[in-house]
């Protein structure tokens, strides 16, 4: 009995083995994949033979974001450059920021990026980096406070700019009502977004708040709304994953809605091919990421810096539209835009 | 895990006079082995070594300041939780509380144009009050403090946004660091000293501070024998003249000052207050209570280890960075070594009372 049994379990792990073999064999797809994806190259321009440098980047970020992600790959990218060895941490907590910050103080890393959502809360420790003489640039946020902090530049969007410059083209396409989808409710420079909008665009703005970590309920409150208000036209998300949400959300609802939206990934570059998506302001991540690292590197080996100290350098506000899709999404396949 | 909760809880009153030469020796010996926060300490010691092999810049005394000053943030908190842990009760709304008061006395002062000491005190009088309720809730309803608190986590969470929002129109409030009172209020919440050349955070001092009022309270006072008793049992504690609901509500209370502590200092180290922050942490001051050796059913453990597990905390939370790990792998990494601080804390705590 128990031999037979051994047997028989043998015989059907031996069969099990040799169908995932077979499958994997013959299962292989034509198209897609890693395959696909590696057959396209990284982003590289050579490497400098500068000293190495240690540079940290420090940022407000949630873990697991796209947007944050292509940030970083852009800082990878000039750090691979640049002969820097990239030290990146983030915290969307203030206080955990501001020590991150001090963290890297203690390293006594070479130059510091930085993003400013609390400019309140990093001002002491920004201090104490310049005290260290440690150069710091800011991106990403903190349009308004990078020059009264002494820092050396600034990269990034005005989102209050870019709100506005999103409100015009809603005017432009002929949208009467829309729903500004706030997926972090608090955060400052959504909400700035929202208020550029609604600043530019002749109709009607409202404000919607979603709990951006649960995807299926920013899909059924998207829903909700639209269903509430049948003369909503136009829905605006602030990133990428929710507009492709909204997507569904305008389908659940009947399918009149359009969608617009703030920032980009490799899948919203599909959509706005395939027209699910009408357009997309890109604030350029990859380059807030690449030009912060570079920046510092350039500072420290040749003393300049962009700006003059006196001006921030814009990234975005970049439209993507049907027209000029096609050449971003060869960018955006790689996950570099 | 209960079989070990009796030995400690029991010891300091009986002491045994029959046998003494033998029972004095050996329970010296057992007694401090047996004391919740050794296996902490010992995870502490391990963690430290740990991080001292593998990160260099963590062995220097100004990278040693920023540890303890992340683990004094969670720390003053985890002493207040831990005490309300042993009187065997849980309190989910302590992280949101912590910006509540924040908040408070920011857009308070601001708002009415005052001292921001106006703002403080209002503040304090506003964290007790959110302790007295949960308490209230919790004795007058009977559920578990897990649901009481749960809605209050969410209600404070709600209400941080809705009012700054309503007051300020904005979601952040703004600056008062150029109001009456800013720079006193600073120098008490959020200065910093500098011992031996090192800039050490006040936080960290107050932390140490309020450890040993909580730990003499809890060993030599009345009020820390109720505090074991309510969590060992409530029934029995009730039965031997425990007062049971002043207890319970003084320790949400408790929560509720180190909230307003903390809160403060977040304000006046920062400046202005994010009203969606705080989320999440009230874990964190769990999980310190718990790695220093609180049970989570209750009636057993202390402050200083408390003290020991956010410490722990700050180690692995700037270890992890100062080693330069990649960071996508952060929260793993945080997850594995409280995982292991906690088994060598298990593993020697059952050492000591086997023996």
């Amino acid at each position: 009995m128990d031999l037979r049994l051994n047997r028989t379990r043998r015989a059907s792990a031996l069969a099990a083995l040799v169908t995932a073999g077979v499958l994997i064999a013959t299962g292989c797809s034509s198209q897609g994949g890693k395959k696909a994806q590696d057959a396209s190259d990284d982003i590289s321009a050579g490497k400098a033979n500068t000293p190495r440098l240690k540079i940290a980047m420090i940022t407000h970020a949630a873990p697991g974001d796209t947007f944050w992600d292509t940030i970083r790959k852009g800082a990878k990218a000039a750090a691979a450059k640049d002969n820097v060895d990239l030290v990146y941490s983030s915290n969307p907590n203030a206080a955990d920021q501001a020590n991150l910050i001090q963290n890297a103080i203690d390293q006594h890393v070479d130059g510091i990026a930085v993003t400013l959502a609390k400019p309140d809360a990093m001002k002491g420790v920004i201090a104490k980096a310049e005290k260290a003489g440690i150069p710091v640039v800011g991106f990403n946020a903190g349009l308004d406070n990078w020059k009264d902090m002494g820092l050396l530049e600034y990269f990034g969007q005005d989102e209050s700019i870019a709100g506005q410059a999103f409100g015009k083209r809603l005017n432009e396409v002929g949208a009467k009502h829309n729903i500004c989808v706030i997926q972090d409710q608090g955060h400052v420079a959504l909400e700035a977004r929202c208020a550029g909008v609604k600043k530019t665009f002749k109709g009607k703005t409202e404000n919607l708040y979603v709990n951006g970590t649960d995807m299926p309920s920013v899909r059924s409150t998207i829903n909700a709304k639209l269903r509430q208000d049948s003369s909503i036209d136009y829905v605006v998300t602030l990133g990428a994953p929710f507009a492709l949400t909204a997507v569904q959300s305008a389908k659940d609802a009947g399918g009149k809605a359009k969608v617009a939206t703030f920032d980009l990934n490799k899948t919203l570059v599909a959509a706005v091919k395939s027209g699910d998506v009408q357009f997309a302001v890109d604030q350029q991540p990859f380059l807030q990421g690449y030009l912060s690292i570079d920046s510092l590197w350039l500072y420290k080996v040749n003393g300049n810096f962009s700006g003059g100290g006196e001006k921030p350098v814009l990234t975005g506000p970049a439209f993507v539209t049907k027209d000029n899709v096609e050449t971003i999404a060869k960018f955006a396949e790689k996950g570099t835009r | 895990m209960t079989q070990t909760t009796t030995p400690a809880a029991a010891t300091p009153p009986a002491s045994p006079t029959v046998h003494k030469a033998r029972t004095t020796e050996r329970s010296l010996i057992r007694r401090t082995l047996a004391r919740p926060e050794i296996g902490a300490l010992v995870a502490a010691i391990g963690v430290y070594i740990f991080f001292f092999a593998a990160a260099p810049t963590f062995r220097q005394a100004d990278s040693f300041a920023t540890v303890l000053y992340q683990g004094s943030t969670i720390g003053i908190m985890a002493l207040a939780v831990s005490l309300l842990m042993i009187g065997g009760e849980f309190d989910l709304s302590a992280g949101v509380a912590v910006t509540s008061s924040a908040l408070t006395a920011s857009m308070l002062s601001f708002q009415l144009t005052t001292n921001v000491w106006v703002g403080v005190l209002v503040a304090l009088v506003v964290s007790l009050v959110v302790g007295l309720i949960n308490g209230v809730l919790l004795i007058k309803t009977g559920l578990p403090s897990f649901l009481v608190t749960l809605a209050s986590f969410l209600m404070l969470q709600g209400a941080n946004l809705a009012v700054t929002k309503l007051l300020t129109d904005n979601v952040a409030t703004d600056p008062i660091n150029d109001m009456d009172g800013f720079d006193q209020a600073k120098s008490v919440f959020a200065s910093e000293i500098s011992i031996g050349g090192v800039d050490v955070k006040i936080t960290v001092l107050w932390w140490l501070f309020f450890a040993a009022i909580a730990t003499w309270v809890l060993l030599r006072t009345k009020f820390g024998n109720w505090i074991f008793a309510v969590g060992g049992s409530k029934e029995s504690a009730r039965a031997v003249g425990v007062p049971v609901t002043f207890t319970k509500i003084a320790l949400f209370m408790t929560v509720g000052f180190a909230a307003w502590f903390v809160g403060m200092h977040l304000l006046f180290e920062y400046n202005t207050v994010q009203a969606g922050e705080g989320v999440g942490n009230e874990f964190y001051y769990i999980i310190a209570a718990v790695i220093g050796g609180s049970l989570l059913t209750g009636g057993y453990g202390s402050a200083i280890g408390a003290v020991l597990g956010a410490f722990i905390f700050g180690m692995v939370n700037q270890g992890i960075v100062y080693a330069n790990w990649n960071p996508d792998w952060f929260k793993f990494f945080v997850g594995v070594m409280l995982l292991l601080a906690t088994l060598v804390n298990l593993w020697v705590r059952r050492q000591a009372t086997r023996r």
